[in-house]
């Protein structure tokens, strides 16, 4: 039933994964796109979660567990984000961090 | 190489490749497709491996709810055709160089650790999961779960709080 693949590679897939997210968050600036890099790191450690459960720890499951919350609160963070952009879209007809800088003060 | 083998590389092969798109598309509606097909193999790997359970999660709440809340809020904010501007060549260099270093760190600390394989089932049926969340001793889960819901329905009413329209923004417009 359990295949040859390690837990090694897909510990790879995953953190192949985040720094893509990260490259993603260093380097746009728009900010449904920063949103979208988030979205990306948030799935690789649910990769990373499962990934320990099932190969780990197969007779407990907290990592499942954690994945459903992560999942949850992903849902909550990103309808909280939408209404943020779509706000500040309102008032400055932009969504460029740099044209939002006034936010800081 | 067995057929189990095969589709682990297939899968991983289409979540960084649809993830590089994600991160990497001049059209943000691209980028958005990106997205999408990197959660659909995301789902693709959590049936790969036995959790069939999070894989529906996955779907439902990512494909169906996220990237097209994503979607929508590109069309009401962004024209979906222009491109976004290109990233500052200094910025992008740096970026890359960073990210690479961090991938090549974190690979080989991972290849050096030596992860000890339980041989144990993996049970991940639907009526375990839900006897775990709502049971209220040690193992169980209810006190996250209560919390997830407060948390939601507090996202919730936030949200359309901030997004709604307020009377003084109009006539702001007006004048």
């Amino acid at each position: 039933m359990l295949n040859e693949i390690s837990i090694t590679h897909i510990l790879f897939v995953s953190t192949a994964l985040f720094f893509i997210g990260v490259y993603g968050l260093l380097t746009r600036r728009n900010l449904i796109t920063i949103l979208m890099s988030v979205e990306l790191m948030l799935n690789s450690v649910n990769i990373n979660f499962v990934a320990f459960n099932k190969y780990l720890f197969p007779e407990k499951m907290d990592g499942i567990f954690f994945s459903i919350f992560i999942i949850a609160i992903a849902a909550a963070e990103a309808a909280v984000a939408i209404a943020i952009i779509i706000n500040l879209y309102r008032s400055h007809q932009s969504i460029d961090v740099e044209d939002a800088s006034e936010m800081k003060y | 190489m067995s057929a189990s083998v095969i589709i682990f590389y297939c899968i991983s092969a289409l979540i960084l490749t649809a993830g590089v798109v994600a991160v990497t598309a001049r059209k943000i509606f691209r980028a958005a497709i990106g997205l999408l097909f990197s959660l659909i193999g995301i789902a693709a790997l959590f049936f790969w491996m036995d959790v069939n359970f999070l894989a529906a999660v996955q779907i439902v709440v990512y494909v169906g709810g996220i990237v097209v809340l994503i979607i929508f809020s590109i069309f009401l904010t962004d024209q979906s055709g222009s491109e976004l501007p290109k990233p500052i060549l200094k910025r992008q260099i740096f970026s890359i160089l960073s990210v690479v270093f961090a991938i090549a760190f974190v690979c080989n600390l991972i290849n050096r650790t030596s992860f000890y394989h339980s041989k144990d089932i993996f049970d991940t049926s639907v009526k375990r999961i839900g006897n775990a969340m709502l049971d209220t001793n040690s193992v169980g889960y209810a006190l996250p779960f209560e919390v997830v819901s407060i948390l939601l329905l507090a996202a919730m009413i936030g949200s359309i709080v901030i997004a709604m329209k307020s009377k003084n923004t109009k006539q702001e417009k007006l004048k």
